[in-house]
């Protein structure tokens, strides 16, 4: 996803030429071509995300279209007072972009795996919160945070589901879920790369005679509802899968809309993170596997729900 | 309007609304009063008719609490109502005890959590070198704020990019929240400190309108660097048992406190 996105980004320059990226001294290897093409738009503000964060509120203040990248919770959660206090209460085009969502560094530690993140920055007033489930959608995020004329924190993963090649062809709007594939069986509501793993569950479920529907949530705040009251009267339950913790993620953000909203879906089950930290190392596939995430756990988790 | 009747203004006006609105940090208003008047009445381009004219000097205070004194600079300079002033920390209106700009012409960032007003500063000023524009940047620091880490983030930032057009106020009073900057983390030495992080860095007194002036009209003192200028200034300025008073960072002036500090007040005008 993350080389979508730079080469997205690159494209867009010449157009916006407000675009400013600055990294957190982040990026060996990734953002030399957009720092040799414009350099006069690039910025490596050091290891000090309090200040990189801040500088892109005044930037942005004073016209520019700011972008601040790093990995992990580097780029929120040091600096998420400046997110909310400098960026988002000042109504600025600052968007922050997190490379390596959920357990895209597994391996690396609890430092580096970003399970917290949709939940806190969907928490914060103000913000767009956007994580795409394909390289498509990467690069269609990429375009629309430049004219929306707001704080946007998009989440980034080192694993990506497939797309256009592959679905109901419909366009990517920030705030507008996407129906991938039409089904009955069950829906599930998904954010991020892990809609790899949607998609073998979807695989499996059809080999054994289930049509399910898949709705990529590419974006959680804002949020249209209309996918979520549709799947609730059309398809046999709801289930929501999210490489977050299940404290105010996806899954909460669509309990939140089925209750506020009054509809009874048939079933409901949210897959994501439970309570603790992960301590243990691994490959993004590795550790989806120990938490329930990966596609067996979840085709056999909704078979449970649905004709279990 | 002369620098020195307006920071009495300033003076009476934020003792005013730290009265009616039981506000607190009437002694950091007072310290700063002098600096602001200067910067007001002497030193930066503006226009109270055009808040968002694009050749303003920019102005960020980044010591928050003291609010009350840049709403009352703003509003005897022409950005609003002198009587807007009277709603001060009071139900449904818009200026907080924390410095806000919504709905208040003239401010440019909200702040009040300390340590965040000068890293905006510092994104201005370096959009400025980029573009060519000739706009300065003015950012007003408390002295305890210095403790935040991000400040010095900002410091090594600002220098590295030669940024000249920006200057650094430090309100040093040598007071914060709990006790006295040397009893709780010491800032000295405070001059060599910013110079070691490529600042243009000068010692002043922040109540001697003269200095201010005669400094703020010859900045950048040395081209290509940021400049600060640590004022050293006295918790409370103006009001005899206000001043040096540990106290009065969060004591609200009520009855006869209120009084004789406005008789005080009114008597230097």
């Amino acid at each position: 996803m993350r080389d979508h996105f730079i080469n997205r980004l690159t494209s867009l320059v010449e157009d916006h030429p407000s675009i400013v990226l600055i990294t957190g001294d982040l990026g060996f290897g990734v953002l030399d071509e957009f720092q040799k093409k414009y350099p006069d738009n690039f910025i490596n503000a050091g290891v000090a995300e309090q200040n990189m964060t801040g500088i892109a509120a005044g930037m942005a203040l004073e016209g520019k279209i700011i972008f601040t990248y790093s990995i992990a919770n580097f780029p929120i959660l040091r600096c998420l007072e400046q997110i909310r206090n400098d960026a988002c209460y000042h109504e600025t085009n600052v968007n922050i972009i997190s490379i390596g969502g959920g357990f895209s560094y597994g391996a690396l530690g609890i430092s580096h795996h970003a399970t917290e993140d949709l939940s806190i920055m969907r928490s914060l007033p103000d913000i767009t919160v956007i994580a795409p489930s394909s390289y498509w959608e990467v690069e269609q995020a990429t375009e629309a945070i430049v004219q929306n004329e707001k704080v946007c924190y998009l989440r980034l993963d080192k694993s990506s589901g497939r797309d256009m090649d592959n679905n109901l062809q419909q366009p990517f709007l920030i705030g507008k879920p996407r129906t991938l594939t039409d089904g009955d069986y069950c829906t599930i509501f998904v954010t991020g790369g892990i809609l790899e793993e949607v998609w073998e569950a979807y695989d499996s479920l059809q080999n054994l005679g289930h049509k399910i529907r898949i709705v990529s949530v590419h974006t959680l705040k804002p949020f249209d509802k209309t996918a979520v009251i549709d799947a609730a009267k059309t398809t046999g339950g709801i289930v929501t899968v999210e490489e977050n913790t299940l404290d105010g993620g996806l899954g909460s953000l669509i309990a939140e809309t089925i209750l506020d909203n009054g509809i009874r879906p048939k079933k409901f089950l949210r897959i994501g993170l439970g309570p603790g930290f992960s301590s243990i190392v691994g490959s993004q596939k590795y550790l989806r596997k120990c938490y329930g995430l990966d596609s067996k756990s979840i085709t056999s988790k909704v078979l449970k729900l649905i004709s279990g | 309007m002369e620098s020195k009747e307006l920071a009495n203004k300033i003076r009476v006006h934020a003792l005013k609304m730290a009265n009616s609105g039981g506000g607190s940090h009437i002694g950091s208003a007072l310290s700063m009063a002098d600096i602001l008047a200067v910067l007001y009445s002497d030193i930066m381009n503006f226009d109270p008719k055009n808040p968002k004219l694009e050749t303003r000097d920019r102005f960020i205070l980044s010591k928050g609490h003291a609010g009350a004194a840049v709403y009352a600079a703003l509003a005897e300079v022409g950005f609003f109502s002198t009587e807007k002033l009277a709603t001060h920390y009071q139900d449904g209106s818009d200026l907080s005890g924390h410095v806000s700009h919504k709905n208040v012409p003239g401010v440019e960032l909200s702040t009040g959590s300390l340590g965040h007003g000068l890293s905006v500063g510092v994104g201005m000023a370096k959009v400025a070198k980029m573009d060519k524009k000739d706009f300065r940047v003015f950012v007003l620091l408390s002295d305890g704020e210095c403790d935040e880490g991000s400040i010095w983030e900002a410091a090594m930032f600002a220098s590295h990019h030669e940024l000249d057009n920006l200057v650094v106020m430090i309100d040093y009073n040598k007071i914060q929240s709990l006790d006295s900057i040397e009893n709780t983390l010491g800032l000295e030495p405070f001059k060599s400190k910013w110079e070691s992080f490529g600042w243009s860095a000068n010692e002043i007194n922040g109540h001697d309108h003269n200095q201010l002036k005669s400094n703020l009209e010859n900045m950048p003192s040395i081209e290509s660097k940021p400049n600060v200028y640590i004022c050293h200034t006295t918790k409370g300025k103006g009001v005899s048992f206000m001043e040096n008073s540990v106290l009065w960072h969060y004591r609200c002036p009520k009855g006869e406190e209120f009084d004789l500090a406005l008789e005080e007040l009114q008597q230097k005008k």
